[in-house]
């Protein structure tokens, strides 16, 4: 299998990254490590005209210390987000759950701004962001904003970044010593999650629940209420709306919530 | 590119992938394309040192780049040690995935040099043994990583 025929550019900075995907249009995507948008190519899902490749833009890819908050470069890959000794100690919920991300292979190309800005719902670091927290910083030929996770995932892949916007870097408060766990159900060790559960602190999050990550809300407010950890994962699955595939109809995603959020409750519990 | 030590270069067109750049342009064929969905790790090489999946890397991000496949391991006629231990411990059965579980091994102990059985286990988890002969494998894993155990019972 191969991509249907595209233009390939390269970009040697940020701002020529940007011009190059304006000048592109509705039918331009950035390439950072290309292991969500090339295996979609590939089955010619996705049909870019130009692909602007980022990927050699290493001022995008770092781990910064920055007083009360952590900063990750966009194109930081997976395999260095896992192994940073700074993230272990700071964010440990992003440094395990960048390293459960797909396989070795997969976790040296693929980067945590690419997995973002796919939006893939069963992808793992999107609920990491929600139950973290972050704030995503873009660029654009217009200038730079932030983005809380929150309001950045708005669909079946799709984000708040707009055409010929760029993720630069994400943005955490630091949470060493907060509890935090996260649960991934998969078949084999390179599969998707079938559903995922992130905890940080009061905060949980749900892979797999619906067409965006999800907050789940509904535990949140029972812990906040005082309701133990067992008692409040059985609300894991309000308010959500799981697909049914060939993995898992919708009734056994919902059991799976509430079974993997009671486990990732208790492990934070204990972690906190 | 830089492929086994030579420089190589080529025009491609701009939808190449990897793999192919090194099956049909460099003529090197260890590296097979087994599943192309970046599932099965048959395609393993490693670019700047680090396993990757070559079916999931075109070859133009590869560009200026050092690409080492199977055929760029063994050094004056000398095997790799990881080869060599394939080949002690019999690491392979129908030996489709075996270049593919080699690279992943060498990429895995330059970063772990001293791994466990499960974090060999864990490590090569990105590459399927179509014939499931994964306890061998393992086992020439930890030979080469200087685990004597892993020769036990011969």
């Amino acid at each position: 299998m191969i991509p249907a025929p595209f233009t390939y550019q390269r970009a040697g900075s940020v701002d020529e990254a940007l011009a190059l995907a304006a000048a592109g249009g509705d039918d331009a995507k950035f390439l950072a490590g290309g292991h969500s948008l090339l295996p979609l190519m590939k089955l010619r899902l996705a049909v870019p005209a130009t692909l602007v490749d980022i990927g050699r833009l290493r001022e995008l890819s770092f781990i910064r210390d920055d007083g009360d908050q952590i900063a990750v470069g966009a194109l930081t890959s997976h395999h260095d987000v896992a192994t940073s000794g700074l993230l272990a100690t700071e964010l440990p919920l992003l440094a395990h759950a960048a390293g459960v991300v797909g396989d070795p292979q997969i976790r040296h190309r693929g980067t945590i701004g690419g997995s973002l800005a796919h939006a893939d719902p069963a992808a793992d670091l999107p609920a990491v962001m929600l139950a973290a927290d972050a704030t995503l910083v873009t660029r654009s030929p217009g200038g730079s904003r932030e983005i809380p996770a929150g309001e950045f995932f708005r669909g079946l892949f799709e984000t708040a970044l707009r055409p010929a916007e760029l993720l630069t870097e994400i943005r955490f408060r630091k949470a060493a010593g907060t509890g935090w766990s996260f649960q991934k159900f998969t078949k084999r060790a390179i599969d998707w999650a079938i559903v995922g559960v992130a905890v940080q602190g009061g905060k949980v999050a749900l892979v797999n629940m619906g067409q965006t990550p999800l907050r789940a809300i509904a535990v949140e407010w029972a812990l906040a209420a005082g309701a133990a950890p067992a008692e409040a994962a059985v609300h894991a699955a309000e308010g959500t709306s799981p697909v049914a595939d060939i993995n898992a109809d919708r009734p056994y995603r919902e059991h799976l919530a509430r079974v993997l959020v009671a486990r990732g409750l208790a492990e934070a519990h204990a972690a906190g | 590119m830089t492929v086994n030590g030579g420089r190589l270069e080529a025009e491609v067109a701009d939808r190449t992938l990897l793999v192919h750049f090194l099956r049909e342009v460099a003529g090197l064929t260890a590296t097979n394309v087994g599943c192309d969905t970046s599932s099965c790790g048959a395609c393993t090489v490693l670019l700047d040192g680090q396993s990757v999946k070559s079916c999931t890397v075109l070859a133009a991000q590869a560009d200026g780049h050092q690409i080492t496949t199977l055929e760029g391991l063994a050094s004056d006629g000398e095997m790799h040690p990881v080869q060599r231990a394939f080949h002690a411990e019999h690491g392979l059965q129908c030996g489709f995935c075996t270049p593919g579980m080699v690279m992943a091994a060498v990429s895995l102990l330059a970063e772990q040099p001293h791994p466990t059985e499960q974090q060999v286990r864990t490590g090569l988890e990105g590459n399927l043994c179509r014939c499931t002969g994964y306890h061998n494998i393992v086992r020439a894993v930890l030979t080469a990583a200087g685990h004597r155990e892993g020769q036990a019972g011969r």
